[in-house]
């Protein structure tokens, strides 16, 4: 069994063995092993990437090919580059933490861990597929478990925002649906056979009237699920409502689908169409950047703070992949990183807060760090990291991505940019206002002076989260490196 | 005509067989035995289906009257297997409630008279034997909608299906013989020689697509269906929608690739906007019901809509998408229509409200329905995805972006109605839920094959690739 299949198999073994288990202690149990595996496994390859990356210098490594429909030439087509790699073992990542965090689970486990691990198997299907067809069937099959994650074990209005989500990344997969079969029946233009081999459409100069037609199609499609204006509402609603490892999950993993997607599909196989459009999305990006930002400040929810947050930032992931410069790229790839460990980490750490002291309302919330000393001491760091302070995760992702917008000469991208800029003066004026409010500043309820510490499986997840955070930030080189090594092939077909 | 040629009918001489032995079964079987009607109803029928893979030359008959080929016998098969589920989740109900009023035998007879009529019907090679069979398809329908005798809702169920039946056969009727007035012949080989764009042929070629419509229920000609579904016993709606129409797609479009062939030109227009239609009106109404039959109906009124999605491409890749979906729309109906039929069977609970907390009581039941459900839906891994999936590749595939597009608009709108039904079963909680309960070994069976093939049918690509090439006969 090659490598990389077994990103798809070894979940599919978890869900099934969790059919057979009974009660919360069998079900974590079993979700735990299969993800530590999962976790095991993605180390592993990307040490195995390295190696092979040695000896190979073909743009995907570890390719496996397995025909599925023979009239549509369908194939089960996986391989992955640096940047797949990177975020394979994010989502390994996330997952483990999620299954730590949903530790006591009250409520039918079993069914609550079998979605979680369907929609990291489409995550990690996703992630390895070089098909346009597997690709599209394992999105769908990340999205589907949302509505039940939220409706079933989620609060507020859940049966709303459940719905709301699924309803609107499914319209999104329906443009997408279009500009995916657009690409598929113009891979012949060089005179070859159809395909919805990711590469070899590369290979081929899809006509520019094609390009321009179906690169909004898919570029939209993908950028809903990274939440671009003014298709976001479903994110922060579907945030709030989500239960805590189904946060993590889906602003940690789920929408970095979106950024992935785009670059990926959209812009790789249409470079031409990315060149025609870019100027108006890039507008959108821009928008999203500072409306999400500003959006986190007029916020009094814990969760909806932290959803519009997400918007701002994965906004920003767009802006610099529309600004087709290479720096602003790595930078792209690099917030994906940063931002899911980072927004994951905050959620966790709202959903502990939330679990002691039952609200997610600022004005309700305040000193905690005195009574949940490890719980604030993480949160602020998480925090720092968040608005972009030198030695973290963060910094590192906006300062290439700022540098690399800022080296295109047109005035349009510069003035975008600087106004891009202006959203990291925003964060800051929100995070430090969140943590100098709920952690620092009095303590506004005697009833928290008894709130219990950290369990164990909480401080799992939370270290779990923050070994990447901290090692990101400190030595960032070797991925970076990873992943500039991976743009290659994008510099050469898009720019 | 000798012995071996006769063998060519065979599928439907061994169901007339099977219709005369329960006939005598029937007269010959005790009264207070009349229940082992059922176990040998089934035994035979399931006999049948499995003796139907034998294969069967292509030839016609009869002066080309009755034609037979691997797609057509393929076809029979997927409607044996269809009816053999039906038969399966049905008898329960059988069992307990028709045979006690001795009119047990009578369903099985006028089940299978039906779908005999269909055989007929798919293998026309002539109008006449088509129009035959679409009566022996349809009247005896009518009948078994109204078998509910003590129920209101199931009289006015077989009414509004007779009546507009004999409407839309006579407007049919009416445009097959302006089609025999133009080209002088009712073989489908004759006409397609003679066939050109003159006015009155195309005015017959419509009234005869009225009167198909009809049976698959497209848009104008859906208005009978909500009602007959919710009148009608749920096995009867349940054939309605699968088998019934699943055999009146396939004939139309074997008519529409081969005899009216020529008139693409024309008839691509009307298909596209029915098709529009047909999606829209079907799920905007699906919307806001709250009788699982009904919901159920216009569920499949819009799935006709995607059907004709694969229609309107008039080539080998359409008919294959189509014959590839209907199979997995069977399948998918049928689970959807076997989870409703059990629970009423049960408790005569028929609503969406009723269905609230459902999970927690059965949880099988809740989890075939939505694979069902997520089938219609399409959703993957379920097999309704791959179906969906062909279908829209193979309207791309000429060019028909926009109506792909709206096509995959629709899929999210019926993804929405879908989906209240798994929010009643698993979101929801209820004060007083349908109590937990077991199905009989027929039902749970015929559930069992249906969940079996949702799963299969769309991950086993060798099947897909079968169908392939058994569609090229018609192109």
């Amino acid at each position: 069994m090659d490598i990389l299949s077994l990103f798809v198999i070894v979940p599919v073994l978890t869900i099934l063995t969790l059919g057979f288990t009974k009660g919360l202690k069998q079900a974590r149990l079993v979700s735990m092993v299969g993800s530590f595996v999962q976790l095991g496994m993605a180390i592993n390859l990307v040490f195995a990437y390295f190696k092979e990356k040695a000896v190979n210098d073909s743009i995907m490594v570890f390719t496996q090919d397995y025909l599925w429909f023979k009239h549509f030439n369908i194939h089960f087509a996986t391989g992955v580059d640096g940047i797949s790699v990177a975020l394979l073992l994010l989502t390994s990542i996330i997952v483990l933490a999620g299954v730590f965090i949903s530790w006591k689970m009250p409520d039918l486990p079993k069914e609550f861990f079998i979605s979680l691990l369907v929609l990291s198997t489409g995550v990690y299907g996703f992630f390895i597929s070089i098909d346009l067809f597997t690709m599209f069937v394992f999105y769908e099959i990340a999205v589907i478990p949302m509505y039940l994650l939220i409706g079933i074990w989620g609060s507020g209005p859940k049966e709303y925002s459940a719905m709301k989500l699924t309803l609107m990344l499914m319209g999104a997969s329906a443009v997408l649906l279009v500009g995916i079969l657009g690409i598929y029946f113009n891979s012949n233009a060089d005179g070859g056979a159809l395909t919805f081999n990711i590469l070899e459409i590369a290979q081929v100069n899809i006509p520019f009237e094609a390009q321009k037609l179906f690169f909004p199609l898919t570029f939209i499609g993908f950028a809903v699920l990274g939440a671009m204006f003014p298709f976001h509402t479903w994110s922060p609603d579907g945030h709030a409502s989500a239960p805590t490892a189904v946060s993590m999950l889906h602003a940690g993993v789920l929408m970095k689908l979106g950024g992935y997607g785009v670059f990926r599909i959209a812009m790789y196989l249409l470079p031409e169409g990315a060149m025609h459009w870019s100027w108006f999305f890039i507008i959108l990006a821009t928008i999203g950047v500072i409306y999400g930002a500003l959006g986190a400040i007029r916020q009094t929810d814990l969760k909806y703070i932290n959803a519009y947050a997400s918007v701002s930032h994965l906004s920003l992931v767009l802006f610099a992949l529309l600004t087709l410069n290479k720096v602003a790229w790595n930078g792209a790839i690099l917030q994906s990183l940063s931002h899911g460990l980072l927004t994951a980490m905050f959620f966790a750490l709202i959903g502990m807060v939330y679990g002691r002291t039952h609200t997610r309302d600022i004005s309700k919330l305040g000193g905690l760090m005195k009574v949940l000393p490890f719980i604030g001491a993480i949160y602020v760091i998480t925090g720092l990291a968040y608005l972009g302070l030198p030695g973290f995760s963060g910094f590192v992702a906006e300062m290439n991505i700022f540098v690399g917008a800022f080296e295109n000469p047109s005035m349009f991208n510069r003035v975008l940019t600087i106004i891009a800029v202006s959203s990291i003066v925003v964060t800051a004026v929100y995070i430090l206002r969140l943590v100098g409010k709920i952690m620092m500043g009095p303590l506004v309820n005697d009833e928290f002076k008894n709130l219990p510490t950290a369990t164990w499986y909480e401080k799992a997840g939370i270290i779990l989260l923050l070994i990447p955070i901290l090692g990101l930030g400190v030595a960032p080189l070797w991925l970076s490196d990873m992943i500039l090594e991976s743009l290659q092939p994008f510099i050469q077909g898009v720019l | 005509m000798n012995f071996s040629s006769f063998l060519l009918m065979r599928q439907e001489i061994l169901l007339l067989t099977i219709i005369l032995l329960l006939l005598i079964g029937e007269i010959f079987i005790p009264k207070n035995k009349k229940s082992s009607l059922v176990h040998l109803a089934l035994f035979l029928f399931g006999i049948h289906t499995v003796a139907g893979f034998y294969a069967i030359d292509e030839s016609s008959i009869f002066g080309g009257s009755f034609q037979t080929n691997n797609l057509i016998h393929f076809f029979k098969n997927v409607l044996n297997i269809g009816v053999f589920i039906l038969l399966l989740q049905s008898a329960d109900w059988i069992e307990e409630k028709l045979i006690n009023e001795n009119r047990g035998a009578e369903f099985f007879l006028l089940l299978f008279s039906s779908l005999l009529g269909m055989y007929f019907m798919i293998s026309a090679g002539d109008f006449l034997m088509f129009y035959i069979g679409l009566e022996l398809s349809t009247l005896p329908v009518a009948a078994l909608a109204a078998y509910e005798t003590t129920k209101r809702k199931s009289s006015e169920a077989g009414i509004k299906l007779i009546l507009s039946a004999a409407l839309a056969s006579g407007v049919s009727l009416f445009g097959i013989s302006l089609l025999y007035a133009t080209s002088g012949s009712i073989f489908f080989n004759d006409i397609i020689e003679v066939i050109s764009s003159t006015n009155l042929t195309i005015l017959g070629f419509i009234l005869f697509l009225a009167g198909l419509s009809f049976k698959i229920s497209l848009v104008p000609f859906h208005f009978w269906t909500a009602d007959v579904y919710e009148g009608a016993p749920i096995s009867i709606a349940s054939y309605l929608s699968v088998i019934s129409k699943g055999a009146a797609v396939f004939i139309l479009m074997i008519l529409m690739f081969t005899v009216f062939k020529p008139l693409i030109e024309v008839w691509e227009n009307i298909v596209y906007v029915i098709a529009l239609a047909t999606m829209f009106i079907g799920n905007l109404f699906a919307l806001r019901q709250q009788n699982m039959k009904r919901f159920l109906a216009f569920s499949s009124i819009a799935q006709a809509g995607f059907i004709l999605l694969g229609l309107i491409t008039g080539n080998q890749l359409g008919t294959a998408t189509i014959v590839y979906f209907v199979m997995i729309y069977i399948f998918s109906n049928l689970a959807a229509f076997g989870v409703v039929q059990a629970i009423s069977l049960k408790t005569g609970k028929e609503n969406m409200d009723d269905y609230n907390g459902l999970y927690r009581t059965n949880p099988n039941l809740s989890l075939i329905m939505m694979l069902a459900l997520f089938s219609l839906a399409g959703i993957p891994p379920a097999a309704g995805f791959f179906g969906k999936f062909f279908l829209f590749t193979a309207a791309a595939s000429k060019g028909y972006y926009l109506l792909v597009f709206l096509g995959v608009v629709n899929v999210t709108i019926s993804l929405y109605y879908y989906l209240l039904v798994v929010r009643a079963m698993f979101i929801r909680s209820n004060d007083n839920p349908i109590p937990s309960f077991k199905n009989k070994i027929y039902m749970r069976l015929g559930l069992a094959i249906t969940v079996i093939g949702i799963l299969a049918l769309g991950l086993y690509s060798p099947l897909y690739d079968y169908i392939y090439e058994l569609s090229s006969v018609f192109n």
